[in-house]
Protein backbone atom coordinates (compact mmCIF):
# COMPACT_ATOMS: atom_id res chain seq x y z
CA UNK A 1 0.00 0.00 0.00
CA UNK A 2 1.51 3.20 -1.31
CA UNK A 3 0.48 6.01 1.15
CA UNK A 4 -1.01 9.04 -0.47
CA UNK A 5 -0.07 12.34 1.20
CA UNK A 6 -2.58 15.18 2.04
CA UNK A 7 -1.66 18.41 4.13
CA UNK A 8 1.23 16.33 5.46
CA UNK A 9 -0.78 13.42 6.38
CA UNK A 10 0.06 10.15 5.26
CA UNK A 11 -4.05 8.43 3.97
CA UNK A 12 -3.85 4.20 3.52
CA UNK A 13 -4.89 3.24 0.45
CA UNK A 14 -8.04 1.06 2.19
CA UNK A 15 -10.95 0.75 3.05
CA UNK A 16 -13.76 0.50 5.63
CA UNK A 17 -15.42 -2.37 5.84
CA UNK A 18 -19.07 -2.10 6.73
CA UNK A 19 -22.64 -4.22 7.55
CA UNK A 20 -26.26 -4.07 7.04
CA UNK A 21 -28.02 -3.08 10.41
CA UNK A 22 -31.46 -2.97 11.34
CA UNK A 23 -32.40 0.57 13.35
CA UNK A 24 -34.89 2.48 14.31
CA UNK A 25 -35.11 6.47 15.82
CA UNK A 26 -36.58 7.90 18.50
CA UNK A 27 -37.68 11.61 19.74
CA UNK A 28 -37.24 11.98 22.98
CA UNK A 29 -38.39 15.43 24.82
CA UNK A 30 -38.49 16.68 28.19
CA UNK A 31 -39.39 20.22 30.25
CA UNK A 32 -35.99 21.39 29.49
CA UNK A 33 -33.11 20.84 27.03
CA UNK A 34 -30.73 19.14 30.06
CA UNK A 35 -33.46 16.56 30.59
CA UNK A 36 -34.14 15.44 27.42
CA UNK A 37 -30.22 15.06 27.11
CA UNK A 38 -30.19 12.94 30.14
CA UNK A 39 -33.03 10.80 29.15
CA UNK A 40 -31.48 10.40 25.90
CA UNK A 41 -27.54 9.62 27.42
CA UNK A 42 -28.96 6.96 30.14
CA UNK A 43 -30.67 5.58 27.17
CA UNK A 44 -28.00 5.19 24.98
CA UNK A 45 -25.72 4.03 27.68
CA UNK A 46 -23.85 0.80 27.72
CA UNK A 47 -24.80 1.09 23.77
CA UNK A 48 -21.05 0.79 21.95
CA UNK A 49 -21.21 -2.56 19.69
CA UNK A 50 -23.45 -5.20 19.59
CA UNK A 51 -21.08 -7.28 20.29
CA UNK A 52 -21.84 -7.29 24.03
CA UNK A 53 -24.59 -4.46 24.26
CA UNK A 54 -27.33 -5.97 22.11
CA UNK A 55 -27.40 -2.53 20.31
CA UNK A 56 -25.22 0.59 19.49
CA UNK A 57 -26.86 3.17 20.53
CA UNK A 58 -26.16 7.22 20.16
CA UNK A 59 -27.68 10.87 20.00
CA UNK A 60 -28.06 11.81 16.60
CA UNK A 61 -29.04 15.64 17.38
CA UNK A 62 -30.21 18.17 19.58
CA UNK A 63 -34.02 19.21 19.13
CA UNK A 64 -35.52 22.62 19.14
CA UNK A 65 -38.73 22.99 20.80
CA UNK A 66 -40.09 23.87 17.67
CA UNK A 67 -38.78 20.61 16.18
CA UNK A 68 -40.73 18.13 18.66
CA UNK A 69 -44.22 17.04 18.36
CA UNK A 70 -45.48 18.72 21.85
CA UNK A 71 -42.90 21.89 21.67
CA UNK A 72 -41.14 21.05 23.98
CA UNK A 73 -37.34 20.89 23.57
CA UNK A 74 -36.02 17.33 22.93
CA UNK A 75 -33.00 14.82 21.25
CA UNK A 76 -33.30 12.13 18.40
CA UNK A 77 -31.78 8.99 19.07
CA UNK A 78 -30.42 6.35 17.07
CA UNK A 79 -30.16 2.71 17.82
CA UNK A 80 -29.14 -0.47 15.49
CA UNK A 81 -28.88 -3.61 15.97
CA UNK A 82 -28.36 -7.38 14.23
CA UNK A 83 -31.74 -8.68 14.04
CA UNK A 84 -35.62 -7.13 14.05
CA UNK A 85 -35.94 -8.99 17.05
CA UNK A 86 -32.98 -7.91 18.84
CA UNK A 87 -33.77 -4.22 18.41
CA UNK A 88 -37.11 -4.73 19.60
CA UNK A 89 -35.87 -6.11 22.51
CA UNK A 90 -33.51 -3.16 23.03
CA UNK A 91 -36.06 -0.49 22.16
CA UNK A 92 -38.64 -1.76 25.16
CA UNK A 93 -36.20 -2.58 27.12
CA UNK A 94 -33.93 0.86 26.92
CA UNK A 95 -36.70 3.05 27.06
CA UNK A 96 -38.89 1.48 29.61
CA UNK A 97 -36.07 1.63 32.15
CA UNK A 98 -34.20 4.67 30.89
CA UNK A 99 -36.55 7.14 29.55
CA UNK A 100 -40.44 6.38 30.60
CA UNK A 101 -38.41 6.57 34.44
CA UNK A 102 -36.58 10.14 33.48
CA UNK A 103 -38.56 13.32 35.00
CA UNK A 104 -41.09 14.76 32.90
CA UNK A 105 -39.86 12.95 29.26
CA UNK A 106 -42.02 12.04 26.57
CA UNK A 107 -41.46 9.85 24.14
CA UNK A 108 -42.07 9.76 20.03
CA UNK A 109 -41.39 8.21 16.60
CA UNK A 110 -38.17 9.21 14.81
CA UNK A 111 -38.47 7.35 12.04
CA UNK A 112 -41.50 6.52 9.25
CA UNK A 113 -41.35 3.47 8.24
CA UNK A 114 -43.27 0.35 5.67
CA UNK A 115 -42.33 -1.30 8.93
CA UNK A 116 -42.80 -0.50 12.54
CA UNK A 117 -41.69 -1.78 15.95
CA UNK A 118 -43.78 -1.18 18.88
CA UNK A 119 -42.79 1.78 21.28
CA UNK A 120 -45.88 2.73 23.37
CA UNK A 121 -47.43 -0.44 22.29
CA UNK A 122 -45.03 -2.24 24.37
CA UNK A 123 -44.67 -0.29 26.95
CA UNK A 124 -48.97 0.57 27.93
CA UNK A 125 -49.26 -2.23 30.52
CA UNK A 126 -46.96 -0.45 33.00
CA UNK A 127 -50.56 1.25 33.38
CA UNK A 128 -52.04 -1.04 34.65
CA UNK A 129 -55.65 -0.55 33.65
CA UNK A 130 -55.03 3.40 33.81
CA UNK A 131 -53.31 4.05 30.41
CA UNK A 132 -55.60 5.55 28.07
CA UNK A 133 -54.85 5.94 23.78
CA UNK A 134 -55.16 8.99 22.21
CA UNK A 135 -55.14 8.85 18.36
CA UNK A 136 -54.54 12.35 16.59
CA UNK A 137 -54.50 12.30 12.76
CA UNK A 138 -52.14 9.72 11.52
CA UNK A 139 -50.25 9.12 14.62
CA UNK A 140 -51.73 6.82 18.05
CA UNK A 141 -50.34 7.57 21.45
CA UNK A 142 -50.39 6.26 24.96
CA UNK A 143 -50.73 8.13 27.88
CA UNK A 144 -49.37 5.92 31.26
CA UNK A 145 -49.86 7.94 34.26
CA UNK A 146 -46.90 8.05 36.70
CA UNK A 147 -45.95 9.99 39.81
CA UNK A 148 -44.97 13.35 38.32
CA UNK A 149 -47.73 13.58 35.86
CA UNK A 150 -48.59 11.26 32.42
CA UNK A 151 -46.13 9.33 30.29
CA UNK A 152 -46.69 10.05 26.82
CA UNK A 153 -45.15 7.61 24.16
CA UNK A 154 -46.28 7.45 20.84
CA UNK A 155 -47.40 3.80 20.29
CA UNK A 156 -45.09 2.79 17.36
CA UNK A 157 -41.86 3.74 15.65
CA UNK A 158 -40.06 3.15 12.36
CA UNK A 159 -37.77 0.30 11.40
CA UNK A 160 -35.35 0.53 8.48
CA UNK A 161 -33.44 -2.70 6.92
CA UNK A 162 -31.43 -0.06 4.64
CA UNK A 163 -28.91 0.73 8.04
CA UNK A 164 -25.00 0.56 7.80
CA UNK A 165 -22.40 -0.45 11.05
CA UNK A 166 -19.75 -0.06 11.33
CA UNK A 167 -17.89 2.47 9.12
CA UNK A 168 -14.67 3.69 10.62
CA UNK A 169 -11.34 5.48 10.28
CA UNK A 170 -8.09 4.82 12.56
CA UNK A 171 -6.45 8.16 13.29
CA UNK A 172 -2.47 7.77 14.23
CA UNK A 173 -0.43 9.68 15.47
CA UNK A 174 2.94 10.42 17.20
CA UNK A 175 1.47 10.41 20.89
CA UNK A 176 -1.70 10.01 22.51
CA UNK A 177 -2.22 13.66 23.01
CA UNK A 178 -2.28 14.97 19.85
CA UNK A 179 -4.28 11.81 18.39
CA UNK A 180 -6.92 12.19 20.95
CA UNK A 181 -7.02 15.94 19.22
CA UNK A 182 -7.41 14.79 15.99
CA UNK A 183 -10.11 12.04 16.70
CA UNK A 184 -12.14 14.79 18.72
CA UNK A 185 -11.78 17.08 15.96
CA UNK A 186 -13.33 14.38 14.04
CA UNK A 187 -15.71 12.80 16.26
CA UNK A 188 -16.96 17.15 16.73
CA UNK A 189 -17.54 17.62 12.01
CA UNK A 190 -18.92 14.11 12.13
CA UNK A 191 -21.49 15.22 14.94
CA UNK A 192 -22.91 17.90 12.36
CA UNK A 193 -23.96 14.91 10.03
CA UNK A 194 -27.89 14.00 10.14
CA UNK A 195 -28.41 10.38 10.39
CA UNK A 196 -25.40 9.03 11.96
CA UNK A 197 -24.01 7.95 15.65
CA UNK A 198 -20.50 7.24 16.72
CA UNK A 199 -21.04 4.61 19.67
CA UNK A 200 -17.81 4.35 21.40
CA UNK A 201 -17.05 6.60 24.51
CA UNK A 202 -17.33 10.19 23.30
CA UNK A 203 -17.77 8.65 19.72
CA UNK A 204 -13.79 7.31 20.19
CA UNK A 205 -12.86 3.75 20.34
CA UNK A 206 -9.03 2.92 21.54
CA UNK A 207 -9.14 -0.99 22.12
CA UNK A 208 -9.93 -1.70 18.60
CA UNK A 209 -10.26 -5.24 17.81
CA UNK A 210 -9.33 -8.18 15.72
CA UNK A 211 -11.28 -11.35 14.78
CA UNK A 212 -9.90 -14.33 16.52
CA UNK A 213 -7.94 -15.11 19.99
CA UNK A 214 -5.40 -17.60 21.04
CA UNK A 215 -7.94 -18.20 23.92
CA UNK A 216 -10.64 -20.68 23.45
CA UNK A 217 -14.06 -19.21 23.38
CA UNK A 218 -12.60 -16.08 22.98
CA UNK A 219 -13.70 -14.17 19.36
CA UNK A 220 -12.34 -11.23 19.08
CA UNK A 221 -9.14 -9.64 21.10
CA UNK A 222 -6.97 -6.95 20.75
CA UNK A 223 -5.49 -5.59 17.51
CA UNK A 224 -2.10 -6.21 18.15
CA UNK A 225 -0.64 -5.13 14.60
CA UNK A 226 -1.67 -1.62 15.61
CA UNK A 227 -0.65 -1.37 19.24
CA UNK A 228 2.42 0.86 19.27
CA UNK A 229 3.45 -0.64 22.37
CA UNK A 230 4.20 -4.29 20.77
CA UNK A 231 5.46 -2.11 17.30
CA UNK A 232 8.35 -3.99 17.39
CA UNK A 233 7.59 -7.68 18.39
CA UNK A 234 4.75 -8.51 16.13
CA UNK A 235 3.84 -8.15 12.04
CA UNK A 236 3.11 -4.48 13.03
CA UNK A 237 1.31 -1.95 10.94
CA UNK A 238 2.79 1.07 12.24
CA UNK A 239 5.38 3.47 11.15
CA UNK A 240 8.46 4.29 13.35
CA UNK A 241 6.66 7.69 14.10
CA UNK A 242 3.21 6.48 15.02
CA UNK A 243 3.21 6.14 18.70
CA UNK A 244 -1.05 6.74 19.47
CA UNK A 245 -3.72 4.79 17.85
CA UNK A 246 -7.96 5.43 18.00
CA UNK A 247 -10.83 4.63 16.24
CA UNK A 248 -14.11 6.22 15.54
CA UNK A 249 -17.14 3.63 14.63
CA UNK A 250 -19.51 5.23 12.60
CA UNK A 251 -23.77 3.68 12.23
CA UNK A 252 -25.71 5.27 10.05
CA UNK A 253 -29.95 4.93 9.25
CA UNK A 254 -28.13 5.14 5.10
CA UNK A 255 -24.67 4.10 3.73
CA UNK A 256 -24.75 7.99 2.32
CA UNK A 257 -25.49 8.90 6.05
CA UNK A 258 -21.61 7.02 6.95
CA UNK A 259 -19.97 8.51 3.77
CA UNK A 260 -20.75 11.71 4.41
CA UNK A 261 -19.91 11.66 8.03
CA UNK A 262 -16.32 9.82 7.51
CA UNK A 263 -15.87 12.71 4.81
CA UNK A 264 -16.40 14.87 7.19
CA UNK A 265 -14.52 13.28 9.87
CA UNK A 266 -11.43 13.53 7.35
CA UNK A 267 -11.62 17.02 6.52
CA UNK A 268 -11.41 17.49 9.60
CA UNK A 269 -8.56 15.89 10.52
CA UNK A 270 -6.61 17.56 7.63
CA UNK A 271 -7.53 20.62 8.28
CA UNK A 272 -6.30 20.33 12.01
CA UNK A 273 -2.54 19.34 10.31
CA UNK A 274 -0.14 17.10 11.32
CA UNK A 275 1.57 19.22 14.02
CA UNK A 276 -1.30 19.49 16.18
CA UNK A 277 -3.44 16.12 15.37
CA UNK A 278 -3.15 13.00 12.87
CA UNK A 279 0.39 11.88 10.85
CA UNK A 280 -1.71 9.20 9.50
CA UNK A 281 -5.59 7.86 9.22
CA UNK A 282 -6.50 4.43 7.99
CA UNK A 283 -9.98 2.21 8.07
CA UNK A 284 -10.15 -1.04 9.32
CA UNK A 285 -11.41 -4.27 7.52
CA UNK A 286 -11.53 -7.60 7.16
CA UNK A 287 -10.39 -8.26 3.77
CA UNK A 288 -13.47 -6.92 2.04
CA UNK A 289 -14.97 -10.47 2.24
CA UNK A 290 -17.26 -9.98 5.25
CA UNK A 291 -19.13 -6.74 5.02
CA UNK A 292 -21.28 -5.76 1.85
CA UNK A 293 -20.97 -1.93 2.41
CA UNK A 294 -17.03 -0.92 1.28
CA UNK A 295 -15.81 3.43 2.07
CA UNK A 296 -12.51 3.18 -0.04
CA UNK A 297 -10.42 6.63 1.79
CA UNK A 298 -9.50 7.66 -1.41
CA UNK A 299 -12.87 8.34 -2.54
CA UNK A 300 -13.88 10.40 0.70
CA UNK A 301 -11.16 12.70 0.85
CA UNK A 302 -12.13 16.34 0.63
CA UNK B 1 -59.81 23.80 -13.62
CA UNK B 2 -62.96 25.98 -11.73
CA UNK B 3 -65.42 24.46 -9.61
CA UNK B 4 -68.48 22.87 -10.55
CA UNK B 5 -71.35 24.82 -9.45
CA UNK B 6 -75.02 24.33 -8.37
CA UNK B 7 -77.10 27.60 -8.18
CA UNK B 8 -80.20 27.23 -6.39
CA UNK B 9 -82.77 28.70 -8.39
CA UNK B 10 -85.43 28.94 -5.91
CA UNK B 11 -86.43 27.72 -1.98
CA UNK B 12 -87.09 23.89 -2.62
CA UNK B 13 -90.66 22.81 -2.89
CA UNK B 14 -89.53 19.39 -0.58
CA UNK B 15 -86.62 18.08 1.54
CA UNK B 16 -84.10 17.29 -0.90
CA UNK B 17 -81.38 13.95 -0.69
CA UNK B 18 -78.49 15.73 -2.04
CA UNK B 19 -76.26 12.60 -1.55
CA UNK B 20 -75.61 11.73 -5.07
CA UNK B 21 -73.95 15.10 -5.81
CA UNK B 22 -70.63 14.06 -3.90
CA UNK B 23 -67.24 14.58 -6.37
CA UNK B 24 -66.57 10.72 -6.82
CA UNK B 25 -70.06 10.27 -8.29
CA UNK B 26 -70.08 13.42 -10.49
CA UNK B 27 -66.56 12.44 -11.78
CA UNK B 28 -67.02 12.17 -15.70
CA UNK B 29 -69.98 12.78 -16.14
CA UNK B 30 -71.46 15.59 -18.57
CA UNK B 31 -74.44 18.32 -17.35
CA UNK B 32 -77.15 16.54 -18.76
CA UNK B 33 -76.43 13.40 -17.02
CA UNK B 34 -75.90 15.37 -14.05
CA UNK B 35 -78.93 17.19 -14.63
CA UNK B 36 -80.97 14.10 -14.68
CA UNK B 37 -80.04 12.97 -11.11
CA UNK B 38 -83.04 12.64 -9.12
CA UNK B 39 -82.86 14.45 -5.38
CA UNK B 40 -86.38 13.97 -4.15
CA UNK B 41 -87.45 12.66 -0.68
CA UNK B 42 -90.86 11.96 -1.92
CA UNK B 43 -93.42 10.87 -4.26
CA UNK B 44 -92.97 14.08 -6.54
CA UNK B 45 -90.04 13.31 -8.85
CA UNK B 46 -87.31 15.92 -8.83
CA UNK B 47 -83.75 16.05 -10.96
CA UNK B 48 -80.60 18.34 -10.07
CA UNK B 49 -81.76 20.17 -13.27
CA UNK B 50 -84.97 21.33 -11.64
CA UNK B 51 -83.46 22.74 -9.02
CA UNK B 52 -79.96 24.00 -9.21
CA UNK B 53 -78.35 25.92 -12.67
CA UNK B 54 -75.64 24.11 -13.14
CA UNK B 55 -72.01 25.33 -14.02
CA UNK B 56 -69.77 22.65 -15.18
CA UNK B 57 -66.20 22.79 -13.65
CA UNK B 58 -64.08 20.19 -12.01
CA UNK B 59 -66.22 17.39 -10.09
CA UNK B 60 -63.44 17.33 -7.47
CA UNK B 61 -64.45 20.69 -5.91
CA UNK B 62 -68.35 21.71 -5.97
CA UNK B 63 -70.25 24.64 -4.55
CA UNK B 64 -73.46 24.99 -3.81
CA UNK B 65 -74.54 28.89 -4.38
CA UNK B 66 -77.27 28.90 -2.07
CA UNK B 67 -78.74 26.64 0.89
CA UNK B 68 -81.67 25.78 2.39
CA UNK B 69 -82.69 23.79 5.34
CA UNK B 70 -84.24 21.42 3.43
CA UNK B 71 -80.44 20.23 2.01
CA UNK B 72 -79.94 16.86 3.72
CA UNK B 73 -77.53 14.70 3.10
CA UNK B 74 -74.81 17.53 1.52
CA UNK B 75 -71.59 15.50 1.34
CA UNK B 76 -72.89 12.16 2.65
CA UNK B 77 -70.15 9.47 1.85
CA UNK B 78 -67.82 11.85 0.08
CA UNK B 79 -64.65 10.54 0.18
CA UNK B 80 -62.53 13.01 -2.06
CA UNK B 81 -62.49 16.16 -2.71
CA UNK B 82 -64.09 19.33 -1.49
CA UNK B 83 -67.52 20.58 -1.36
CA UNK B 84 -68.34 24.22 -0.55
CA UNK B 85 -72.11 25.08 0.85
CA UNK B 86 -72.46 28.99 0.31
CA UNK B 87 -75.35 28.40 2.56
CA UNK B 88 -76.95 26.36 5.30
CA UNK B 89 -78.02 22.72 5.04
CA UNK B 90 -80.61 20.47 7.09
CA UNK B 91 -79.62 17.05 8.12
CA UNK B 92 -76.89 14.69 8.31
CA UNK B 93 -74.83 16.73 6.17
CA UNK B 94 -71.18 15.01 5.59
CA UNK B 95 -72.81 11.28 7.58
CA UNK B 96 -70.38 8.72 6.80
CA UNK B 97 -67.66 10.96 5.25
CA UNK B 98 -64.72 8.93 4.14
CA UNK B 99 -62.31 11.73 3.26
CA UNK B 100 -62.11 15.16 1.78
CA UNK B 101 -63.65 18.47 2.89
CA UNK B 102 -67.21 20.09 3.22
CA UNK B 103 -67.36 23.53 3.80
CA UNK B 104 -70.73 24.84 5.28
CA UNK B 105 -71.05 28.66 5.50
CA UNK B 106 -74.25 28.46 7.01
CA UNK B 107 -76.14 26.29 9.86
CA UNK B 108 -76.63 22.98 9.63
CA UNK B 109 -79.30 20.09 10.87
CA UNK B 110 -79.17 17.50 13.32
CA UNK B 111 -76.84 14.46 12.74
CA UNK B 112 -74.18 16.50 10.95
CA UNK B 113 -71.13 14.46 10.77
CA UNK B 114 -72.66 11.30 11.28
CA UNK B 115 -70.76 8.20 11.96
CA UNK B 116 -68.16 10.22 9.82
CA UNK B 117 -65.06 8.40 9.18
CA UNK B 118 -62.20 10.72 7.80
CA UNK B 119 -61.87 13.93 6.64
CA UNK B 120 -62.64 17.27 7.26
CA UNK B 121 -65.93 19.35 7.62
CA UNK B 122 -66.38 23.11 9.01
CA UNK B 123 -69.21 24.44 9.62
CA UNK B 124 -69.66 28.28 10.04
CA UNK B 125 -72.94 28.57 11.87
CA UNK B 126 -74.87 26.66 14.36
CA UNK B 127 -75.65 22.91 14.01
CA UNK B 128 -78.65 20.76 15.65
CA UNK B 129 -78.50 18.23 17.77
CA UNK B 130 -76.34 15.13 17.66
CA UNK B 131 -73.28 15.97 16.09
CA UNK B 132 -71.38 13.43 14.63
CA UNK B 133 -74.09 10.70 16.57
CA UNK B 134 -75.36 7.72 15.08
CA UNK B 135 -78.93 7.07 14.18
CA UNK B 136 -80.77 4.83 15.95
CA UNK B 137 -79.98 1.22 15.70
CA UNK B 138 -76.08 1.78 15.33
CA UNK B 139 -73.27 1.20 17.05
CA UNK B 140 -70.92 4.22 17.10
CA UNK B 141 -70.90 7.52 16.03
CA UNK B 142 -68.20 9.70 14.38
CA UNK B 143 -65.08 7.14 13.92
CA UNK B 144 -62.45 9.33 12.83
CA UNK B 145 -61.60 12.71 11.20
CA UNK B 146 -62.01 16.35 12.21
CA UNK B 147 -64.99 18.50 12.52
CA UNK B 148 -64.83 22.62 13.24
CA UNK B 149 -68.32 24.11 14.17
CA UNK B 150 -67.92 28.17 14.62
CA UNK B 151 -70.94 28.36 16.26
CA UNK B 152 -72.84 26.62 18.51
CA UNK B 153 -73.93 22.96 18.98
CA UNK B 154 -77.28 21.06 20.03
CA UNK B 155 -77.79 18.67 22.87
CA UNK B 156 -75.66 15.32 22.56
CA UNK B 157 -73.06 16.45 20.23
CA UNK B 158 -70.51 13.78 19.83
CA UNK B 159 -72.90 11.07 21.38
CA UNK B 160 -71.24 7.47 21.03
CA UNK B 161 -67.79 8.83 19.25
CA UNK B 162 -65.63 6.41 18.84
CA UNK B 163 -61.88 8.50 16.97
CA UNK B 164 -61.45 11.77 15.39
CA UNK B 165 -61.46 15.44 16.38
CA UNK B 166 -64.75 17.46 17.43
CA UNK B 167 -63.86 21.29 18.10
CA UNK B 168 -66.94 23.62 19.04
CA UNK B 169 -65.95 27.21 19.50
CA UNK B 170 -69.30 28.27 20.65
CA UNK B 171 -71.30 27.12 23.34
CA UNK B 172 -73.27 23.12 23.71
CA UNK B 173 -76.46 21.94 24.73
CA UNK B 174 -77.03 19.35 27.43
CA UNK B 175 -74.98 16.04 27.38
CA UNK B 176 -72.25 16.81 25.25
CA UNK B 177 -70.22 13.80 24.62
CA UNK B 178 -72.46 10.94 25.63
CA UNK B 179 -71.67 7.68 25.59
CA UNK B 180 -68.57 8.49 24.19
CA UNK B 181 -66.84 5.58 23.30
CA UNK B 182 -63.28 7.18 22.46
CA UNK B 183 -62.11 10.38 20.86
CA UNK B 184 -61.79 14.13 21.43
CA UNK B 185 -64.47 16.74 21.84
CA UNK B 186 -63.62 20.52 22.78
CA UNK B 187 -65.76 23.31 23.05
CA UNK B 188 -64.49 26.87 23.55
CA UNK B 189 -68.09 27.92 24.77
CA UNK B 190 -69.94 26.75 28.01
CA UNK B 191 -71.45 23.25 27.90
CA UNK B 192 -74.78 22.69 29.27
CA UNK B 193 -75.99 20.41 31.87
CA UNK B 194 -74.71 16.85 32.19
CA UNK B 195 -71.58 16.92 29.88
CA UNK B 196 -70.14 13.12 29.08
CA UNK B 197 -73.43 11.61 30.33
CA UNK B 198 -72.09 7.40 30.08
CA UNK B 199 -69.04 7.99 28.67
CA UNK B 200 -66.91 4.88 28.64
CA UNK B 201 -63.43 6.97 27.38
CA UNK B 202 -62.69 9.47 26.18
CA UNK B 203 -61.90 13.15 26.11
CA UNK B 204 -64.01 16.04 26.63
CA UNK B 205 -62.47 19.44 26.97
CA UNK B 206 -64.82 22.28 28.25
CA UNK B 207 -63.18 25.57 28.38
CA UNK B 208 -65.98 27.55 29.93
CA UNK B 209 -66.78 25.05 32.05
CA UNK B 210 -70.56 23.51 32.13
CA UNK B 211 -74.06 23.54 33.41
CA UNK B 212 -74.15 20.61 35.95
CA UNK B 213 -71.40 17.79 36.05
CA UNK B 214 -72.42 14.38 37.05
CA UNK B 215 -71.25 12.90 40.77
CA UNK B 216 -69.92 9.94 38.81
CA UNK B 217 -66.83 12.06 37.88
CA UNK B 218 -64.38 12.01 40.11
CA UNK B 219 -61.80 15.05 40.33
CA UNK B 220 -58.60 14.97 39.76
CA UNK B 221 -57.04 18.24 40.42
CA UNK B 222 -55.64 20.54 38.10
CA UNK B 223 -52.27 19.84 35.75
CA UNK B 224 -50.37 20.61 32.30
CA UNK B 225 -50.88 17.66 29.90
CA UNK B 226 -48.41 17.08 27.18
CA UNK B 227 -51.28 15.23 25.68
CA UNK B 228 -53.33 18.31 25.63
CA UNK B 229 -49.92 20.08 23.38
CA UNK B 230 -50.33 17.31 21.30
CA UNK B 231 -54.16 17.41 20.57
CA UNK B 232 -53.25 21.23 20.49
CA UNK B 233 -50.48 20.72 17.57
CA UNK B 234 -53.12 18.70 15.81
CA UNK B 235 -56.24 21.54 16.17
CA UNK B 236 -53.62 24.81 15.66
CA UNK B 237 -54.41 24.44 12.21
CA UNK B 238 -58.49 25.00 12.02
CA UNK B 239 -58.51 26.88 15.35
CA UNK B 240 -55.39 28.55 16.50
CA UNK B 241 -57.13 30.07 19.44
CA UNK B 242 -58.30 26.58 20.75
CA UNK B 243 -54.67 25.57 20.24
CA UNK B 244 -53.47 27.97 22.32
CA UNK B 245 -56.08 27.78 25.56
CA UNK B 246 -55.35 23.98 25.22
CA UNK B 247 -51.64 24.10 26.06
CA UNK B 248 -52.73 25.96 29.49
CA UNK B 249 -53.48 23.75 33.11
CA UNK B 250 -57.00 21.75 33.02
CA UNK B 251 -58.68 20.46 35.94
CA UNK B 252 -58.94 16.81 34.82
CA UNK B 253 -62.74 14.79 36.19
CA UNK B 254 -62.45 11.23 35.58
CA UNK B 255 -65.35 9.25 34.60
CA UNK B 256 -68.01 8.49 33.56
CA UNK B 257 -67.89 5.91 36.66
CA UNK B 258 -71.87 4.62 35.75
CA UNK B 259 -70.13 3.56 32.99
CA UNK B 260 -66.34 2.42 32.04
CA UNK B 261 -65.24 5.19 33.50
CA UNK B 262 -61.93 5.63 31.65
CA UNK B 263 -62.74 8.87 30.05
CA UNK B 264 -62.20 12.35 31.37
CA UNK B 265 -63.50 15.88 31.35
CA UNK B 266 -61.32 19.07 31.30
CA UNK B 267 -62.15 21.84 33.29
CA UNK B 268 -61.24 25.55 33.98
CA UNK B 269 -59.23 25.44 37.44
CA UNK B 270 -61.20 25.88 40.35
Amino acid sequence: MQPMTVNGIRIDDTFAEAFGMRATALVITAPSASWARQAAVTMTGFGTSVIGCGCEAGIDRELAAHETPDGRPGMRVLLFAVSTGELQKQLQTRVGQCVLTSPGSACYAGLDGAEMLKLGDALRYFGDGWQVAKRLGPRRYWRIPVMDGEFVCEARTGLTKQAVGGGNIIVMGASAQTTLAAAEAAVEAMRGVPDVIMPFPGGIARSGSKVGSKYKGANASTNDAYCPTLKGAVDSALDPDIAAVLEIVIDGLTREAIADAMRAGIAAILALGPERGALRIGAGNYGGKLGSHHFHLKDLLP
Amino acid sequence: MSALVFTLHAAPAQRLDLAPLVPERLAGMNETAIARIELQTTRERLCAGDVFKIAMGDAAQIRFDGGSERFDRVGCGMSKGEILVEGDVGLQAGRLMGGGRLSIAGNAGPWAASGMKAGTIEIAGNVGERLGGPLAGETAGMRGGVVIVRGNVGARAGDKMRRGMMVVEGDAGPYAGSRMIAGTLVVRGRSGVQPGYLMARGTLILMQGNGALSPTFADCGTHEFVANALMAECVRAYSADTAALLRRPWRRFIGDLAAAGRGEIFLPPA
